[in-house]
C-alpha cells in the first residue's frame, strides 16, 4: 500500500503542495531537452544527407568548443576566435569529404559508420594533441554570453534561472528555424533529401554529392560547435564532454533520424521526462535513473511508433 | 574493399598509445606510472602525472636517483579505464617493476588479486579499497596516507565541531553527492553507519557517469531537501560542475564539504566568484612555498625537464598530490634500500619498506617537506596508517587551510575495515593466507 501510494499519490502532492519547484523541475528538464535536442540534430543532419549515423559527434562538439577556446588562450580575441573555429570546422567538413567520404562513396552503410568511428579516434588523438588533455573554461563572458543567475519571486518562492540556459534555449530556437527553413525551402535542401535518398540517383540529375556532403558536414560543425559552447559552460570544456553524444540516442529512436523537429520535440520529451522521473519518482529505486529512464521513454514510445515521432515509415515490397 | 578498411581501421589506430623501449641499467630502479593525460578524466589525471614525474626526476637530477641508484620512470597511458590499466601492468611487470600506483580505484580492484602472485606491491595513495588497509589479509596491498573512511569520518568530525559537538549530529540532515562508481560508493558503509549511531539522516545523491555535466537533477533534489550539511566524493567533470551547481541553486559554499579528490583549484575555479568558502580535505600542502618543490622547480622545471604546459601551476593542489605520491615510492624504496644493503632492490623488497614505511618530523624535515605533510606510519597490521586530515577553504583564489590536522575515528574505522577485509577474502575465496613475514620478503 504505501509503495501504491509512494507511485501514484506522494509524487502529485509533492508537485501540488510546492507548484514552483514543479515548474523549476519543467524548466530544467527543458533546458536539457534544448541541448540534447543540438546533439541530435547534428545527428540529423548527417544522417539525412548521408544515411550514415555520425559516430564522430560526440567529438566534433569537442573538438568545436576545445578550437574556440584554444585560439582564445592562444591570444585570439573572443570573436574572431569564434569565425576562426568555425573556419576550422568548414576546413574539417571539406577534408572529411575529400579523405573519408568521397573514396566511400556508394558503399554500404557499414563502412560508413566504420569510417566515423576511426574519424573519432582520430579527431581525439589530434585534439589531444594540439590542445592538451587539461580542461578549459568556455569563454562565455568574454562572447557576451550572459551568466548570471535570475531569482524570480513565484508563488511565495523563488525561481531560480540561469541566463546561459536563457541564452541556450533562444540560441537553439533560432538554430532550428534557420535550419529548418535552409533544407525545406532552398535549392539546397531539396537537393540534400535527394542525396539522402539514393545516391547514384542524384548524382545521375547533376547534384554535386560532394558540395551537398560538404555543407552538411559544416553544417554540422556549426551546430557542434554552438553545443560545444553551451555545454562547455555549463561545465567545462573538456574530452568528457564526448560522452554528450550518448544523451542523443534516445532523442533520435524518439524522434527519428531524420527529422529535425523530431530531434527537438524528442530532445523536449525526453528532456522533461528524465528529469520529472528522477525527481519525483527516482528515489523508489535509489536515485540516478536518468541514464536508463531517457532509454525506457524511447524504447516504450517505439512499441507504438517504430518509426519515432516524426521519422518516415519505409514500406518494402516483399 | 580491403583498402577502405584500412583507411578506416588506420584513423581508428592513430590515437593509440606505444611504450617506447626503456633501458634499464644493473643499478637502477623501475617504476612504470600509471598515468592518464587523455579521456575524460585527463583534467584530473595531468596535474598529478606532471607531480609524479618531477619529483621523481629531481630525485634523479639533485641526488641522482635513490641511495646511489637512478630511476627509471616509465608513464603508461591508462585514460583511467581498467583495461588499459591491466594492459599497462601487463606489458611492464616483465620489466622488473618495483611498484605499481594505479590512479584509479578501478584499475587498483583489478590489481590487488596479481600483486600477490607477481610479488609486485600495490600503493593506492588515499584511493583504491578502504579493506586493503588490513595488512593480515593483503599483504601485498598499501594506501597510506589514510583511507576514503578515514576521509568520511574527518569530515562527519569537522561538521560535528562545526555544529557543536557530536551529540548535536542527532536530526541534521548530511547529504552525499558521489560518482555512481565503486570509487564514489567506497565511503557510503561508514557513513551509513555513522547515521546509525549519532542520529543524523544521510541522503545519497549518485551521479552517473554520463551526467557528470548535468547534475541539475540532484541540485534540484538538494534543493528541495535543504541538506543541513553536503559531502561530495566527485572526479573529473564531476567537481566543476557540482560546484557550479551549488553556487546556482544557492547552497551554502562554508557547509559543502569536498573530499580530498574533489579539490583541484580548476574545481573550485570553475564557480567563479560564488565557489568562495567551498571546502574540502586534504593530506599535503598547496602551494610552492616548500623547499622540495623549490628543488623541483630548479633541478626540472628551470632545466626544461618538466612536463608541465604551465609553470605558473606549480605547486597546485593536484599536483602536489603527485609530488606526494611519489615521495611515497622514494621513501618505500629508500626503507627497502636501508633494510636489505643493496641498492637495486626488487618488488618483495620495498613490499618489506612499504610496511617498514616510518616518516617522522626529522624525515620531513630534511626531505624539504616540513609544514607539508605529517608523518607517516605503516605497519604490517595497518597499511594505511589513518593518518591526520585538514580542511582547506577556497578564498576565491587559492586554497586556505581553515582547520587543525584533524585524526580520523580509528576506533569506528578500524572494526569495519576488518570486517570487510574478511568478507572480501570470504567472497574470493580462496584467497591466500598471509605468509610474507612482518617487514621482511
Amino acid at each position: 500500500m504505501d509503495l501504491l501510494a509512494a507511485i501514484f499519490v506522494d509524487p502529485f502532492v509533492r508537485m501540488g503542495t510546492n507548484p514552483t519547484f514543479l515548474i523549476q523541475v519543467i524548466w530544467e528538464g527543458f533546458v536539457s531537452g534544448v541541448l540534447y535536442a543540438l546533439v541530435a540534430l547534428g545527428f540529423v543532419l548527417i544522417f539525412k544527407a548521408s544515411g550514415v549515423f555520425n559516430f564522430a559527434q560526440g567529438i566534433m562538439v569537442v573538438f568545436a568548443a576545445l578550437a574556440l577556446v584554444g585560439l582564445h588562450e592562444a591570444g585570439v580575441p573572443a570573436w574572431p576566435a569564434l569565425a576562426a573555429a568555425i573556419g576550422i570546422m568548414l576546413i574539417l567538413a571539406i577534408g572529411i569529404e575529400r579523405v573519408v567520404l568521397r573514396p566511400l562513396v556508394n558503399q554500404p552503410d557499414i563502412i560508413l559508420l566504420m569510417a566515423t568511428i576511426g574519424l573519432t579516434r582520430f579527431l581525439v588523438g589530434l585534439g589531444e594533441m594540439v590542445f592538451g588533455g587539461e580542461p578549459k573554461v568556455m569563454i562565455t563572458e568574454a562572447l557576451g554570453i550572459p551568466t548570471g543567475i535570475l531569482r524570480l519571486p513565484l508563488f511565495e518562492k523563488n525561481l531560480i534561472l540561469k541566463e546561459i540556459d536563457i541564452t541556450a534555449a533562444v540560441v537553439a530556437i533560432l538554430m532550428v528555424t534557420f535550419l529548418g527553413v535552409f533544407f525545406a525551402r532552398t535549392k539546397i535542401g531539396r537537393a540534400l533529401r535527394a542525396v539522402a535518398d539514393d545516391h547514384q540517383a542524384a548524382l545521375s540529375v547533376g547534384i554535386s554529392l560532394n558540395r551537398i556532403w560538404v555543407i552538411v558536414w559544416f553544417a554540422a560543425g556549426i551546430v557542434a560547435l554552438v553545443t560545444g559552447i553551451m555545454w562547455g559552460a555549463r561545465s567545462q570544456v573538456s574530452f568528457d564532454l564526448e560522452v554528450i553524444a550518448l544523451k542523443a540516442l534516445p532523442v533520435l529512436i524518439l524522434g527519428g533520424f531524420t527529422s529535425v523537429p523530431g530531434a527537438i520535440v524528442g530532445g523536449l520529451m525526453i528532456g522533461i521526462g528524465e528529469k520529472v522521473g528522477e525527481i519525483y519518482w527516482g528515489r523508489l529505486l535509489g536515485g540516478g535513473i536518468e541514464s536508463w529512464l531517457a532509454y525506457l521513454i524511447a524504447l516504450a514510445f517505439l512499441l507504438f511508433r517504430p518509426q519515432g515521432l516524426f521519422g518516415e515509415k519505409i514500406i518494402e515490397r516483399v | 574493399m580491403l583498402g577502405r578498411y584500412a583507411l578506416a581501421f588506420s584513423m581508428a589506430m592513430a590515437a593509440s598509445v606505444v611504450l617506447p623501449p626503456v633501458a634499464k641499467a644493473q643499478d637502477s630502479l623501475y617504476v612504470p606510472l600509471l598515468t592518464y593525460r587523455t579521456g575524460a578524466f585527463a583534467g584530473s589525471g595531468i596535474p598529478i602525472a606532471d607531480g609524479m614525474h618531477d619529483y621523481l626526476e629531481m630525485l634523479n637530477q639533485r641526488d641522482g636517483g635513490i641511495g646511489g641508484a637512478k630511476i627509471v620512470y616509465e608513464e603508461c597511458e591508462t585514460g583511467y579505464t581498467a583495461q588499459k590499466g591491466v594492459e599497462c601492468y601487463e606489458a611492464t611487470k616483465g620489466k622488473g617493476a618495483l611498484m605499481y600506483n594505479p590512479w584509479s580505484t578501478g584499475i587498483t580492484l583489478q590489481l590487488i588479486p596479481k600483486a600477490g602472485v607477481d610479488k609486485i606491491p600495490v600503493l593506492s595513495m588515499a584511493y583504491g579499497l578502504t579493506a586493503a588497509a588490513d595488512g593480515k589479509t593483503f599483504p601485498w596491498v598499501f594506501n597510506p596516507p589514510m583511507t576514503y573512511w578515514d576521509g568520511a569520518s574527518v569530515a562527519m568530525k569537522y561538521i560535528a565541531a562545526k555544529s557543536g559537538g557530536l551529540d548535536k549530529l542527532k536530526g541534521k540532515k548530511i547529504g552525499f553527492i558521489y560518482l555512481d562508481a565503486p570509487y564514489g560508493k567506497e565511503p557510503i558503509p561508514l557513513l551509513e553507519m555513522l547515521a546509525k549511531e549519532s542520529g543524523f539522516t544521510l541522503t545519497k545523491y549518485p551521479v552517473p557517469g554520463d551526467k557528470m555535466q548535468d547534475q541539475s537533477s540532484q541540485w534540484l533534489n538538494i534543493q528541495s531537501d535543504g541538506p543541513d550539511w553536503m559531502i561530495m566524493w566527485g572526479w573529473g567533470a564531476m567537481n566543476p560542475t557540482a560546484v557550479k551547481e551549488a553556487v546556482k541553486v544557492g547552497y551554502p559554499m562554508d557547509k559543502f564539504i569536498g573530499v580530498w579528490w574533489s579539490g583541484s583549484d580548476d574545481d573550485a575555479r570553475a564557480g567563479g566568484a560564488g565557489a568562495k568558502g567551498y571546502l574540502t580535505l586534504n593530506f599535503h600542502g598547496t602551494g610552492a612555498a616548500f623547499p622540495a618543490i623549490a628543488d623541483i622547480k630548479k633541478h626540472v622545471v628551470d632545466k626544461g625537464l618538466s612536463t608541465l604546459k604551465d609553470p605558473a601551476r606549480l605547486g597546485e593542489n593536484n599536483y602536489n598530490k603527485g609530488v606526494y605520491n611519489s615521495m611515497l615510492i622514494a621513501e618505500a624504496i629508500r626503507f627497502a634500500q636501508k633494510k636489505t644493503g643493496k641498492k637495486a632492490v626488487d618488488g618483495a623488497d620495498v613490499r618489506a619498506g612499504l610496511e617498514s614505511l616510518d616518516i617522522d618530523a626529522a624525515r620531513i624535515k630534511e626531505m624539504g617537506l616540513e609544514g607539508f605533510m605529517t608523518p607517516v606510519k605503516v605497519t604490517c597490521d595497518d597499511h594505511s596508517g589513518s593518518n591526520a586530515v585538514y580542511v582547506q577553504q577556497w578564498d576565491g583564489a587559492k586554497w586556505v587551510k581553515v582547520s587543525d590536522w584533524m585524526e580520523p575515528m580509528k576506533d569506528k574505522v578500524r572494526p569495519l575495515l576488518v570486517a570487510d577485509a574478511a568478507e572480501y577474502a570470504k567472497k574470493n575465496a580462496p584467497w591466500p593466507v598471509r605468509t610474507e613475514p612482518c617487514g621482511g620478503r
